[in-house]
């Protein structure tokens, strides 16, 4: 076995290793901020996966806009609201676990029916394109792949009317989900302290 | 386009010379450029606080530093012997590992980012297909480490400076995105040696800052801005918010916060050069010269001499954007929060789309000059 492949494979395992433990972590932790910080951690090891799989557009864009972009700004929103709220304890809270969990490996267990009894159509490593792979993945987004690539857009333009919705809410003077009154004042105060107490 | 010198073959053939195979021979040169580069970002940073302390004294009318060696050369060693061996604390109440790791986020990216960074044709790290995007993606990561540790420090101060930096580099990355874009669009790739080459045609002439006076400036106060320098320092201003989110930390954890700023700066100023104004293109080109005195322009004593040119014009007007950004930083007061977001959103962003879709009439309409 060459250097170079026994590196690919050991790279493959750590990476493979971060993005389970990781992915786990941000599911089981209790601190939702270790959980964001944590699911950072994961699309950098998916992007890892990718540039292992000589795709290094895809990894370069995965970091841009999951790690640079999505997860900055969850991590953000967590930062700003966090508020110190006493949760009312669930009582049934074991039987809702073992539900999640369930529906969780069945799922997990579709997903791995999928992989091995589909046939998948890989390429020799020889005819990989590697580095051209920018130009492909260009000349796709502009003409087979055009409209899904313009639809995810629309997507992203509605989220941001939302948000816009959501942050100017003096605007308007009914709540758009609830029907009440909107409390004017709301926007202005800030009632709760920015940082929480750490215990 | 296989000319200039090409160390990495020549250290190659030389230890095959010893009956080493290729393999091992590669493994041996892998970490030497990256020592190599680590090596000049760090005495570049030197400089630059070297820089920043004498010219700083010289806009208020002092002498700065003068004791430590010839002129005061010696300060900025001393300054980091001083980080090194200072105690390292870490707050009571502050979260131990976010706190560790948040500094170390911020600087491995801007480390990695000098994979990209050209002196020559063949004097890079790694000529990496998706070039100048790597760095767009890897500058978008350093957030989430000021983020971090602004969070773990738990205090206020350190989270508003967290957040400020955050909101900051996001709205400041779009434009700069989008002058980087125009810059790909003339010259049919991402490569950062394509760009340059692009640029080496006539000399000062062919170079991008003509072409691109727009762009240039936009990517300029960006890079400023995602480099946290005034009059964009609002993360860490000190009359409001102490440090920001450097305001507990202490010993080498502030170091790399201060190393990283730095090795930020001198690489945005690289890629400024790299970007707009021709590399390690000489004003006049080489090649002319060498026609011009009849000598042969393969010859090793040539490709020595004109690589060694590239490196001194690259770091040339990568200082001369560094002094630029120090003067800048001594003579204007800082931005307030909102007019830094709306120069961001209502102001660059805007131009610089303006200048993307310019960019792309130009060169339907004059392929010659604009990169058909």
């Amino acid at each position: 076995m060459s250097i170079a492949i026994t590196t690919q494979i050991i790279c493959f395992i750590v990476l493979s290793l971060i993005v389970l433990v990781g992915a786990l972590g941000v599911v089981l932790l209790e601190s939702i901020v270790y959980s964001a910080f944590l699911l950072g951690g994961v699309f950098m090891s998916v992007a890892g996966l990718y540039l292992l799989l000589n795709a290094s557009f895809v990894a370069a864009a995965q970091v841009l806009v999951y790690v640079g972009a999505v997860n900055v700004l969850i991590i953000f929103a967590i930062m700003l609201v966090n508020k110190k709220e006493d949760l009312k304890p669930i009582n049934d809270i074991k039987s809702r676990r073992i539900i999640s969990t369930l529906i969780c490996v069945t799922l997990l267990s579709l997903l791995i029916r999928v992989d091995l009894t589909n046939v998948w159509n890989l390429a020799s490593p020889q005819n990989s394109i590697g580095e051209e792979s920018t130009i492909r993945i260009g000349e796709h987004l502009f003409s087979d792949y055009l409209l899904p690539f313009e639809v995810a857009s629309v997507l992203l333009l509605m989220a941001m009317i939302g948000a816009i919705v959501l942050a100017r809410r003096d605007v308007m003077t009914k709540d758009i989900s609830t029907g009440l009154p909107v409390d004017q004042e709301l926007i202005e105060k800030s009632s709760e302290p920015l940082l929480t107490n750490k215990n | 386009m296989e000319y200039g010198l090409d160390l990495e073959y020549s250290f190659n053939e030389f230890l095959k010379g010893f009956g080493l195979s290729s393999e091992i021979a590669h493994i041996i040169w892998l970490p030497l450029p990256m020592l190599l580069v680590l090596v000049a970002a760090v005495v570049g940073v030197l400089v630059t606080v070297w820089l920043e302390r004498k010219i700083s004294a010289a806009a208020q009318q002092r002498i700065g530093p003068e004791y430590a060696g010839a002129l005061g050369v010696l300060q900025p060693i001393a300054d980091g012997l001083k980080l090194l061996v200072k105690e390292d604390i870490i707050p009571a109440k502050a979260d131990g590992i976010l706190f560790t790791a948040g500094p170390i986020l911020v600087l491995v990216p801007v480390i990695l980012s000098w994979l990209i960074v050209p002196f020559g044709q063949n004097l890079l790290i790694s000529n990496v297909g998706i070039g100048i995007f790597l760095w767009i993606a890897l500058s978008s990561i350093q957030p989430i480490g000021l983020l971090m540790s602004g969070y773990a420090s738990n205090n206020k101060y350190s989270l508003l400076g967290g957040l400020r930096a955050a909101a900051q580099s996001i709205s400041y990355e779009i434009p700069l995105a989008l002058s980087v874009l125009a810059i790909v669009l003339m010259t049919n790739s991402l490569s950062t040696i394509d760009i340059v080459n692009q640029q080496s045609g006539a000399g000062i002439l062919s170079w991008n800052i003509w072409r691109q006076p727009v762009g240039f400036i936009v990517f300029w106060i960006c890079a400023l801005a995602e480099c946290e320098r005034l009059p964009f320092d609002l993360p860490e201003a000190e009359e409001e918010l102490v440090a920001g989110y450097q305001t507990e930390y202490a010993g080498m954890k502030f170091a790399l916060f201060y190393l990283g700023s730095y090795i930020n700066l001198i690489l945005s100023a690289l890629l400024v050069s790299i970007l707009y104004l021709g590399g390690w293109g000489f004003p006049i080109p080489v090649e002319l010269i060498a026609k011009f005195l009849n000598l042969p322009i393969n010859a090793p004593f040539i490709q020595v001499f004109t690589a060694s040119i590239g490196i001194v014009m690259t770091v040339l007007k990568a200082y001369l954007l560094v002094f630029i950004a120090i003067l800048l930083r001594w003579t204007t007061p800082r931005v307030r929060i909102d007019q830094l977001l709306d120069l961001g959103w209502k102001f660059l962003l805007p131009i610089s789309l303006a200048n993307l879709l310019i960019t792309a009439g130009l060169k339907l309409a004059f392929p010659q000059f604009f990169g058909g």
